[in-house]
């Protein structure tokens, strides 16, 4: 979230789409019903299904699964047409008056630079800014240059007009004008829209584009780093934030910092390449200081064996040889019998990774497997045969299965990562069952023989094995306060300031990432995390729910990261003035007698930073501005453009009905065998989307009874136009079959379900819940992933769960 | 029986109730439909809260489950979909729009409640001075009567013990000053808990808030025909309960309860007999749906059982 769940009240209008917040997130939904109430707020809700949100919206509109993006594209050329937008926001706080460089383009759905050999964009130089002979970008604030941004977004979405929305989202034209005229409203500056999404956004072969163009949305309206505004994250697992924080992918180093791939060998240029310098004049541009965050990462992790001589043990890091070694990697290789050994920590790829055939395989290839869970997972059954539920033949599968029993996140100490990038420190309530040990206590174990191993036996690459910092009080088990300290940073040796006066003392706990250093002074395990637990304590135990400014910013209660900030780029929630936009939005502003930034919030800024100086909001981003041209940072062009999903249930692309190419995201991850299990719509004529129950969690709930009870069994949903067709009723047994295998499930018929016309036919959508399996105490059931496509996002690789094809008929 | 110094009324007993704890405040659960997600934690904290397991059940092609409310789960959701007009602001599609109506069922605790009118063991039915009917499952005889009197239909009868069960509005939580377990668990705060006066003081706001919205008939469910509830809702719908799964318009104790009451029981109440119940409750366990008839009721005389159990009850 760029905000946080407390902010939701202070929005005007709140648009949940790409998730069903009040389903998923009934806990936090609460702040839209305080918005509601108290700041007679208006709720929107666009999904494929009447959901659990949209029975306490005020407007709801059904959409087309995977057509997010032409939605909200026709929403960026409605404002820019109408002239509904901020227009003052705009023109100071992004990229709109940058002028593009000029062998830009994009043409019948593919940018420039596309080679449709390797499906990928090879070549990316023309999606930047063009640079004047001072290395900054070249500007027309009067956004009246054809090149420059404002202009290219207006033409790039010219093509999404009302009708073309309404037939390819298959939403009838007077729905959609309706919501657009509504969030048109948002548009003045003292009102705020807050957007709530989820997976719905994200698991799409073009979702991060997705999102991308709802913060286009709030750019247009003004309300990034407003309080009530924001693009928010509604994340899909209690402690989710904090793996990406902490760099749990392949290709990341905690605190968002990435690794090197095979061709960047030399360690300066390496961190050049990071170290983003501005490109317009006099900007913050705040990753230039990467390299203190990545020297203070080494020492924490190498200590005494990271010097300058040895570039910080640049060399021992791994060097990706190709872009990701990430799931859809692994189990690819799997598939293929290229893995020995698979540990499991955490995840259930059975129930949890599309194609649940081709895992199955790629387990049984294995010599063994290791499954770290609270729970008896069916990827740790894979091997047993229930029936129809898991139709295997135990005797051909020789994988070795070895559980780890682990304790819950209810009997550890620690800290959990909310949405809201708030670290909160719990306590354990129970002791863990049995043999069941934290997975830290299990990983300590594991390292201290791996060790022992290569102490006593070499190998061949053993110096960043022996060399690790390993300095706890019981090395087998590191506890949660030695780990927190540790990513939160100390001073290696006194720290001076410019006068030569000691600020921190050796072996002192750091206050922020601010005073970290590129010369092995400091060590930080994850430099945004510094500051939750400093010399004053553990911040992420704090309890104070004070509200002075009466904004529902309670910087008392735990803490946030970066510097314990709540609201990213709060410095836009004041005019260039630095006055608030409007009373009712003060919540960071510049005071003159005091010559700072103040308010309600951490100011996201440079505390000192006079407006006259003109430095702009967005300090990560080397222009300071907000991007409608997203550049080279994403694989899949520099604007969003609609593709279909890998699987659709029509055609090709409405929008380049003549370029096959275009059909699909041109950049979208796939494996050539993965295309061939892709269906066609003449077999598989359904959209189908799955999705989580409120009653349920994942796959885990399905284990305790009274959740159970609440949610029983497997089901589907579809309308009742399609219940006709298929012949049956509310209750009826349903099989639902797709290229790569079927579930069967219990029906329920719904108005909830409408057939939408796309084009010239009437498309059914399939409604299908995730939750049930072969373990645990509700009623058995298919695992769905038997259903979906390997697919990932083209930047995220996150897997299509929301859109494909399937075949819906009575058992 | 903790508390009896608030008991103000008790099935089938003619003894005069206690006084001393008249001016206690009236207490309401207020049930905001328009803000119900449906979430159903409020059945789970309510099973967690009184220790009730129902069965592992069946999908019958609807989100509600269990299907109905039983002796082991005391609330329900129950969902309804059913299209009323455009009220979203101005009426663009000229069309009627789907509705998913969500409502918490489960007892209303009635001022003037037709179960404790109908049963006819002694103190198994009690009316607390905070407005909340209580059943003593001790007194318990599993005749159904409770379910005949009761104009929402709530009591069941456990197959287990063939004893009648309902919501307790959590009255042993409400008895040390908390609120029920299943405002407790609600996450959008659409069941709130307080004085009867301060919540029908924020039902007007909801109301009012929800006509702004172009709800022009909502309105708070407090249903004279049983002397109001001391479980409210509010209600996008007020002139039409009947959407929100069948709540009754204008309920209102059977008048077949309400003659029974005001003919016969006063006799019946200084003949009934513990020792005969006894008897004939055994006898209709095996089908507590079916209504006695009068001459099975009425037991021999026998005025000292009765007596003595009434001194078993204040000690």
């Amino acid at each position: 979230m760029t905000n946080h769940w407390v902010d939701i009240r202070n929005a005007n209008m709140i648009l949940s789409m790409g998730g069903n917040s009040a389903e998923a997130h009934p806990v936090g939904f609460r702040w839209v019903t305080e918005a509601i109430e108290h700041n007679k707020a208006k709720l929107i809700c666009i999904d494929p299904r009447y959901t659990r949100t949209c029975a306490v919206a005020d407007y709801k509109a059904f959409i087309r699964t995977g057509t997010d993006i032409t939605f909200l594209g026709g929403l960026i050329h409605y404002l820019i047409t109408t002239d509904q937008i901020q227009r003052e926001y705009v023109l100071h706080y992004t990229d709109a008056s940058l002028l593009v460089r000029e062998d830009y383009g994009f043409e019948d759905g593919i940018f420039t630079g596309y080679n449709p050999d390797n499906h990928s964009y090879d070549d990316k130089s023309s999606w930047m800014y063009e640079l004047g002979d001072d290395g900054y970008a070249l500007r027309d604030m009067s956004l009246q240059h054809p090149r420059c941004v404002y202009q290219l977004m207006r033409e790039h979405y010219s093509r999404y007009d009302i009708d073309t929305v309404s037939s390819i989202c298959g939403m009838p034209r007077e729905h959609i004008e309706h919501i657009w005229s509504e969030i048109g409203k948002m548009a003045v500056p003292h009102q705020t829209m807050t957007i709530l999404y989820a997976l719905g956004w994200t698991q799409h072969s073009i979702g991060s584009q997705i999102i991308r163009t709802a913060a286009m949305v709030q750019l247009l309206l003004g309300n990034m780093g407003m309080p009530g505004g924001g693009i928010n994250a509604l994340r899909g697992h209690s402690n989710i934030q904090g793996l990406t924080d902490l760099g749990l992918l392949s290709q990341l180093l905690p605190g968002y910092m990435s690794l090197a791939n095979a061709k960047e060998q030399d360690y300066s240029a390496y961190i050049q390449k990071r170290a983003k310098q501005p490109i317009l004049e006099g900007e913050v541009s705040y990753w230039k200081n990467y390299e203190k965050f990545h020297v203070s990462l080494m020492k924490s992790w190498f200590g005494d064996a990271a010097t300058e001589d040895n570039n910080w043990c640049f060399d021992w890091l791994p060097k990706l040889s190709k872009p990701l070694y990430d799931v859809l990697d692994t189990f690819e290789r799997m598939h293929k019998g290229e893995l020995t050994g698979y540990f499991c920590q955490g995840f259930n790829p059975l129930a949890s990774f599309p194609n649940r055939q081709k895992v199955t395989e790629g387990l049984s290839r294995l010599k063994y497997l290791v499954v770290m869970d609270p729970l008896n997972t069916e990827t740790s059954e894979f091997w047993k045969n229930y029936g129809e539920y898991n139709d295997v033949d135990s005797s051909q599968i020789q994988t070795e299965v070895i559980r780890l029993p682990t304790t819950c996140f209810a009997e550890d100490d620690g800290s959990i990562t909310n949405s809201a990038r708030w670290l909160q420190w719990h306590w354990a309530a129970a002791q863990g069952p049995g043999e069941a040990r934290p997975d830290t206590r299990i990983m300590g174990e594991l390292f201290i023989r791996i060790r022992d191993l290569y102490r006593e036996e070499g190998g061949v690459f053993p110096d960043p094995i022996l060399n690790l910092d390993w300095d706890y009080d019981i090395p087998e088990a590191p506890s949660s306060e030695e780990l927190a300290q540790e990513y939160n940073g100390r001073a290696l040796v006194d720290l001076t300031d410019d006068n030569g006066n000691v600020t921190r003392r050796a072996g002192e706990l750091l206050s922020s990432f601010s005073e970290m250093t590129a010369d092995g002074r400091t060590a930080s395990g994850c430099w945004i995390f510094s500051g939750a637990w400093t010399q004053d304590g553990n911040q992420m135990a704090r309890r104070d729910n004070s509200d002075p400014y009466g904004t529902g910013n309670t910087l008392g209660w735990a803490w946030a990261w970066p510097a314990n900030r709540r609201v990213l780029y709060n410095r836009a929630s004041a005019d260039t003035q630095g006055r608030p936009w409007g009373k009712e939005k003060a919540f960071v502003w510049w005071s003159s007698e005091q010559g700072r930034w103040v308010g309600a919030d951490i100011p996201d800024f440079p505390v000192t930073s006079d407006p006259a100086l003109g430095q702009g909001p967005f300090i990560m981003q080397p222009e300071g501005v907000g991007h409608f041209f997203a550049g080279q940072s994403m694989v899949d062009g520099p604007f969003p453009e609609h593709y279909e999903p890998f699987e659709s249930p029509i055609d090709n692309n409405p929008l380049h009905p003549n370029n096959p190419l275009a059909k699909n995201n041109p950049a979208g991850r796939i494996y050539d065998e993965d295309r061939k299990a892709l269906g066609t719509r003449e077999e598989f004529p359904h959209a189908a989307t799955t999705y989580r129950l409120t009653e349920h969690f994942h796959f885990w709930t399905k284990h305790a009874r009274l959740n159970a009870v609440v949610q029983p069994e497997q089901f589907v949903e579809i309308s009742h136009q399609l219940a006709e067709e298929v012949g049956v009723v509310a209750g009826d047994w349903v099989r639902v079959s797709s290229n790569r295998g079927f579930i069967k499930a219990v029906a329920v018929v719904t108005k909830r379900m409408q057939p939408l016309r796309i084009g010239d036919r009437d498309v059914h959508h399939v409604g299908i819940p995730i939750h049930w399996g072969f373990t645990g105490v509700a009623k058995k059931g298919y695992l769905i992933n038997a259903l979906t496509p390997v697919v990932g996002d083209a930047n995220t690789q996150t897997p299509e769960y929301k859109s494909f094809i399937v075949k819906v008929e009575k058992a | 029986m903790i508390n009896s110094q608030n008991i103000v009324a008790r099935s089938a007993t003619t003894l005069p109730a206690p006084h001393v704890r008249d001016d206690v405040v009236e207490v309401a659960k207020l049930i905001d439909v328009s803000k119900c997600i449906g979430c159903k934690a409020c059945q789970v904290a309510c099973m967690e809260w009184n220790d009730l397991r129902d069965e592992v059940g069946e999908c019958h092609g609807v989100y509600d489950n269990p299907m109905d409310l039983t002796a082991d789960s005391w609330t329900v959701m129950r969902f309804n979909e059913v299209e009323t007009d455009f009220v979203g602001g101005e009426d663009v599609s000229k069309e009627k729009e789907l509705s998913w109506l969500i409502r918490k069922d489960g007892c209303m605790h009635c001022a003037e409640p037709g179960c404790l009118e109908a049963c006819p063991a002694p103190g198994a039915i009690v009316k607390y001075a905070n407005g909340i009917v209580d059943f003593d499952s001790n007194n318990c005889i599993g005749c159904g009567y409770c379910i005949t009197g009761c104009p929402f239909n709530i009591p069941r009868i456990s197959e287990k013990d063939s004893k009648s069960y309902k919501c307790t509005l959590c009255s042993d939580r409400v008895n040390v000053g908390l609120e029920p377990a299943c405002v407790k668990a609600c996450p959008t705060n659409c069941i709130e808990f307080g004085s009867k006066k301060d919540m029908l003081a924020r039902a007007d706001k909801r109301v009012n808030d929800l006509k702004e919205r172009g709800y022009e008939q909502a309105g708070i469910y407090d249903p004279a025909g049983v002397g109001g509830t001391h479980v409210m809702y509010v209600l996008h719908h007020s002139d039409e309960p009947g959407l929100y799964s069948g709540l009754a318009k204008d309920p209102r104790i059977s008048p077949v309860v309400g003659a029974w009451k005001g003919i016969t029981k006063p006799i019946m109440s200084a003949i009934l007999g513990i020792t005969a119940f006894a008897g004939f409750f055994h006898y209709i366990t095996k089908g507590p749906k079916e209504e006695p008839t009068d001459e099975e009721v009425f037991g021999e005389d026998d005025d000292h059982h009765r007596v003595s159990r009434e001194e078993e009850h204040r000690s």
